[in-house]
């Protein structure tokens, strides 16, 4: 089975620090890297790779360094990369990122499975992976804690709803979105970081994808961003050290009244 | 290049780095002393723009020629709610949803309308009428019983397709997010995720969406200005559920759709509730947290006897979840879930920046640590310095007393 993992690369929170004096983003020195929710879909494709046979593809769509996040990927144990990437996609929105990825994927053609992370760590949308599936007019299962079963013409996941997990059945090809419970992200392999930086990865532009010019970018995107800015930070209150019994006190004292509001 | 949606005018760019520093998206280099985007970064929000003394940066509007050319704004009215259903029951969120889309309907001098896709659910239409809607649009079949990706997508677009609405909002659920985003593609909407706040532009009459970004770090306002609806998920616990007027009036009205439209690929096998929580967090008004402090599975049980005092859900770090101490449903911030609640109380979780994404919103956080350096005292509300394995039981007694369990 030919199975298509979609990733992300973004910038690494872990690392964005927020500069006291002026409350914005210090994004010097911040360092880019696989989406976490797609490495969870990278570990995943392998695993069904090495259970089905056949081969997995990662690709992604971002500016030319992107290209990075797939030699990770191959290094995991991806088979090969391809990076959309163009002037034209600038300017994206979740409509008009769709919408390439999924004319990337009519191109490749023979796609069994397509894997998502459930959402990127940067914009938090959750809606590239079902905007893939209604371009592509694929049935889709979201947040999948586990692929209990596949075969060549179905699969069966359990998708973690707020409430409990549903268990559904659905014909290939099919679009998941995994979460982090699916698995655990394996290290590369020194043959996977050989393999990584031997590779080559496919460039496709603009003109390679059979697209309306009209539906890339900032053109096809019907969103707009007309404001950006840094919220207030959140103060730290009051401190209570001393005698755990005073403390617990006088907390549950102040806390009395929201706590009945918030139970009624 | 001409066709590039925003530009740096070589000619007025005098290199003094303030776009960088403004820059939310590190999508500015320096080369050649000049300012330089790179496109692919870059979100085109206009931070940039507005900081440049020089008028150096130009952004371009996207071209009357795209995919937008055609739509005609005006024939779309109307503020539209998806009224989301578990087992028959509404739930929450849609109440939120009312009390926001009424105050959006009367500002825009529209009618407030609720979708309903359900089965046997002809009763719960009063509730959404006194809640403020004006109507409710109810789809009732079998197929529609409970949440199935392709036919709430297929059957929503439809109604969209047929009574054109200019708003549409739906809760930031599991199942709003994976039902809207299959629509706003077919339908060629604006969809804005996970909005914490919703106006009306006075001038435009665009609805002005503000949503979190980068774990909480920046907030953007987005709006949809070509294409209609203009549809938006609303994080839940944020926005107040409408209040019920049990005189108000309203109509339904009953959908039809062709057996077509029902048909389903994918087919649930079974459901298992989540037997763990009394609480669902992504619901609850107050949370109880454990995190790495708590050293080992077993003393989760501090955590779990203070909720069950205060009736809150049970949260979880990263940290917990990983040392399989607790379910991943629990794991709330970055990789888990992102809540809100009234009040939030962490025990032993030291509030790295990936946990503080997910619950920095609540209104009250009380944190309970040893040490007072830790990150999250300096987000809460109360911190409370000490051993939790004294405090955290000393405050499911005290409030026992002052609830008088």
């Amino acid at each position: 089975m030919h199975i298509v993992v979609c990733i992300k690369q973004v910038p690494d929170t872990a690392d964005v620090k927020i500069d006291p004096k002026t409350n914005t983003l210090i994004r010097e020195g911040v360092v880019s890297i696989i989406n976490p929710f797609d490495m969870y879909a990278i570990e995943e494709s392998i695993r069904l790779k090495e259970k089905l046979g056949g081969k997995v593809t990662a690709i992604t769509m971002g500016p030319p360094q992107a290209e990075n996040a797939l030699r990770e990927a191959i290094a995991m144990g991806v088979d090969a990369g391809i990076l959309v990437s163009d002037r034209a996609f600038a300017g994206s929105d979740t409509w008009a990122t769709s919408y390439t990825l999924a004319l990337a994927l009519k191109k490749i053609g023979d796609y069994g499975v397509i894997l998502c992370g459930k959402q990127a760590s940067d914009g938090d949308t959750a809606q590239v992976g079902p905007g893939i599936a209604a371009h592509l007019n694929l049935p889709q299962i979201t947040y999948v804690r586990k692929i209990e079963e596949i075969s060549a013409e179905h699969l069966v996941g359990e998708r973690l709803l707020e409430e409990g997990t549903e268990v559904i059945r659905a014909p290939l090809p099919c679009v998941l979105t995994v979460v982090k419970e699916i698995n655990e992200p394996r290290l590369p392999s020194l043959k996977g970081k050989l393999a990584a930086k031997k590779a080559q990865i496919t460039h496709w532009k603009a003109a390679d994808l059979q697209g309306e010019k009209a539906k890339f970018g900032l053109d096809g995107s019907p969103t707009k961003v007309v404001k950006i800015f840094t919220p207030p930070a959140r103060q730290g209150g009051q401190i209570f050290k001393g005698e755990p019994e005073e403390i617990a006190a006088q907390v549950v004292a102040k806390l009395k009244d929201a706590v009945i509001a918030a139970g009624a | 290049m001409e066709n590039d949606p925003i530009v740096i005018l070589k000619d007025k760019c005098v290199g003094c780095r303030l776009c960088i520093k403004a820059c939310p998206f590190g999508a500015i280099t320096m080369q050649d002393k000049l300012a330089v985007i790179e496109l692919t970064k870059c979100t085109l929000c206009g931070a940039c723009v507005e900081v440049c003394k020089f008028k150096a940066i130009e952004m371009r509007q996207p071209a009357a020629t795209g995919a937008a050319a055609g739509v005609d704004l005006s024939a779309y009215r109307d503020v539209w709610i998806f009224a989301e259903q578990k087992d028959g029951h509404i739930q929450s969120i849609t109440y939120e949803l009312l009390g926001e889309g009424r105050k959006l309907a009367d500002q825009l001098g529209m009618k407030l309308c609720a979708v309903l896709l359900g089965h046997q659910m002809a009763e719960r239409t009063a509730a959404l009428i006194q809640r403020g809607a004006d109507r409710v649009y109810m789809v009732d079949a079998p197929e529609l019983a409970y949440f199935q990706d392709e036919p709430y997508a297929a059957v929503l677009i439809e109604l969209v397709q047929r009574h054109k609405p200019a708003i549409m909002l739906c809760g930031a659920t599991t199942v709003g997010r994976s039902l809207v985003s299959r629509v706003a593609v077919t339908v060629k909407a604006g969809l804005t995720a996970d909005c914490t706040g919703l106006a009306i532009d006075p001038e435009t009459k665009n609805l002005l969406q503000t949503r979190p970004a980068f774990g909480g770090n920046i907030m953007a306002t987005i709006i949809t200005p070509k294409h209609r609806p203009q549809m938006a998920t609303v994080r839940h616990k944020v926005m107040k559920e409408a209040v019920v007027d049990a005189a108000r009036k309203g109509e339904t009205l009953i959908e039809k759709v062709a057996a077509e439209v029902l048909k389903s690929r994918a087919q649930r096998v079974r459901f298992a509730p989540e037997t763990e929580t009394t609480t669902n967090i992504a619901e609850a008004n107050m949370i109880v947290s454990g995190g790495r402090g708590l050293q080992a599975p077993e003393n989760f049980a501090i955590v779990r006897e203070l909720a069950e005092v205060l009736g809150a859900g049970v949260g979880s770090s990263r940290a917990a979840v990983d040392a399989g101490w607790i379910p991943y449903s629990h794991q709330v911030g970055q990789t888990g879930k992102t809540v809100c609640p009234k009040i939030y109380i962490a025990c032993g979780i030291s509030g790295q920046i990936q946990h503080l994404a997910g619950m920095s919103s609540s209104d009250i956080i009380v944190a309970i640590n040893k040490d007072p350096e830790a990150p999250i005292f300096r987000v809460a509300t109360y911190g409370l310095v000490g051993d939790l394995f004294k405090i955290v039981p000393l405050l499911t007694r005290e409030f026992k007393k002052v609830l008088k369990k």
